[in-house]
């Protein structure tokens, strides 16, 4: 079976001039991940797990190493694959799910959610129905639908960014802690969502604060520890 | 590492870049303004180019419009009946290219419009260079180029001189996007408007940008700005490009030192 990733002896540091050292994220870390897969990141604070997320989504770049990811075009290196390109996998096909919604000024909550539907050219009309049921989906109340995010509470505006990062079907979905800081209810619905995403063939690799939370998708873990290179260890 | 990126041939994106500039340098006497400047923007994207006071990126967005040549360089547009460099055109085939495939927005709108015509005529200005003669039609596509731009009709008719300053960028706007051009360049458009004029004015951009997939260009000293509107970033200093890659990548993981004290300096 063709693997979706698969991450050979990456590595990162952060160079810092203002301070003239380098700041060391994390090396070797190797695995490989197929579809319909879901990889649990583990390790104490500061360790590097969401920023190895980053690092795959490329909003870090590696220091060393490669992440071949499995298109229906060949494979391709993520870690130096050209701008252009990363943008259209992330348009079409790798997700970034984080607890933190970036909201913009005066764009309703509906419409932040379907905006990755209109630029995949749904229709104005049927993408706002399609967000309204995500919406509803994770508990936002029907009242602030139409309003602007930027005022919301921490916990709905995470609704409103989980409902957008998983509206559309993605092949890889990075999820750096998605169920913080969420009621119940939506915990509910985002596990059902990832879950009915996985059965679908989407490969998942996420940090989670609770993994007891997505203790049943977990195909295999990480850990990742400090200054060490990390185990890949079946569950 | 990161110009390195930006200039590697891409593996899945098959469609060509809408716009290429190649080794664009300019000098004005002394002063090097633009030193072997390289640029790609894709059809539907936008690039913002940040960088200080000085640092040659109005210098370049006006390169793009055409309103000057460089000493070097090549400019390359890819639309039907376009010969190569761009820079090559004489002033009549710039200034027909410029109105009708190509919008621009001034920070200052006295550049981009006659403050003492009314705004619709501002708009049908453009229009008729392109060609257009018949006074409804004229009429009915300035209105309609203004109402995308959301400027409020029942002062169609007003002159610029008498209307605020995000009202002018909605005239210049609407002006630029009333031939639906292929490239919209935009210089500061939001720079001296108060914050809710300055977001009503992105939230315009935004949303032409998805309802008509223009490709944009637009520079702004305004990291905030270029954070909300652009895909790529071009991090200019002192006429050169010092680093570029996708705008999360160069607000999260700044590499060049330059950058790095922008993007400390803002957040």
């Amino acid at each position: 079976m063709i693997p979706v990733l698969q991450v050979e002896n990456l590595a990162k540091h952060f160079q810092m001039h203002h301070l003239g050292q380098r700041l060391h994220a994390f090396d070797g870390i190797n695995f490989t991940l197929h579809a319909g897969e879901f990889l649990l990141l583990r390790g104490p604070n500061g360790v590097g797990k969401s920023t190895l997320l980053r690092t795959l989504y490329r909003s870090y770049l590696p220091r060393a190493g490669h992440m071949w990811y499995h298109t229906t075009e060949g494979r391709i290196d993520l870690a130096v694959a050209a701008d252009v390109d990363i943008a259209l996998l992330r348009r079409r096909e790798i997700g970034f799910v984080t607890q933190f919604l970036i909201a913009r000024p005066r764009v309703a909550a509906e419409d932040i959610v379907a905006e990755p539907l209109r630029r995949a050219g749904i229709p104005a009309a049927e993408a706002t129905e399609e967000a309204r049921r995500w919406l509803a989906e994770f508990g936002v109340k029907r009242d602030l639908w139409r309003a602007y995010p930027t005022t919301f509470s921490g916990g709905e505006q995470q609704k409103v960014n989980l409902a957008r990062a998983l509206i559309l079907p993605q092949r890889l979905l990075l999820l750096d802690e998605p169920t913080a800081s969420l009621d119940a209810g939506a915990r509910a619905a985002l596990i059902r969502r990832l879950a009915d995403l996985k059965a679908a063939g989407v490969a998942m690799i996420g940090v989670f604060h609770h993994p007891g939370d997505v203790a049943g998708l977990i195909d295999r873990e990480i850990e990742l520890t400090a200054q060490e290179v990390p185990e890949d260890v079946a569950v | 590492m990161t110009a390195a990126l930006a200039l590697r041939a891409p593996q899945l994106m098959t469609t060509p870049p809408l716009l290429t500039m190649t080794g664009v340098s300019r000098r004005y006497s002394d002063v090097v303004a633009l030193d072997d400047v390289s640029a790609m923007v894709y059809p539907g994207e936008v690039l913002g180019i940040v960088g200080e006071s000085g640092s040659g990126k109005s210098t370049l967005l006006r390169m793009m419009n055409l309103e000057d040549t460089p000493d070097a360089g090549d400019y390359r547009l890819a639309l039907p009946g376009l010969p190569g460099n761009l820079f090559e055109l004489d002033r009549f085939a710039r200034r027909m290219l410029c109105a009708t495939r190509i919008g621009i927005v001034y920070q200052n709108p006295h550049l981009g419009l006659l403050m003492k015509n009314s705004s619709s005529g501002n708009v049908a200005e453009r229009l008729l260079i392109a060609g257009e003669r018949s006074f409804a039609a004229l009429r009915g596509r300035a209105r309609e180029a203004l109402n995308a731009s959301e400027f409020p009709l029942e002062r169609m008719d007003a002159r610029p001189i008498e209307l605020s300053g995000g009202m002018q960028q909605r005239v210049q706007l609407a002006k630029a996007i009333a031939l639906e051009p292929a490239l919209l360049l935009l210089d500061e458009p939001t720079t001296g408007l108060d914050v809710s004029v300055q977001a009503l004015v992105l939230d315009t951009l935004k949303r032409l940008q998805r309802d008509r997939a223009i490709t944009m260009v637009i520079v702004s000293h305004d990291l905030g700005v270029i954070r909300t509107m652009a895909d790529r970033v071009m991090v200019m200093r002192r006429g050169r490009v010092v680093e570029q890659g996708l705008a999360d990548q160069i607000f999260q993981d700044p590499q060049h030192d330059y950058t790095q004290q922008l993007v400390h300096a803002k957040l």
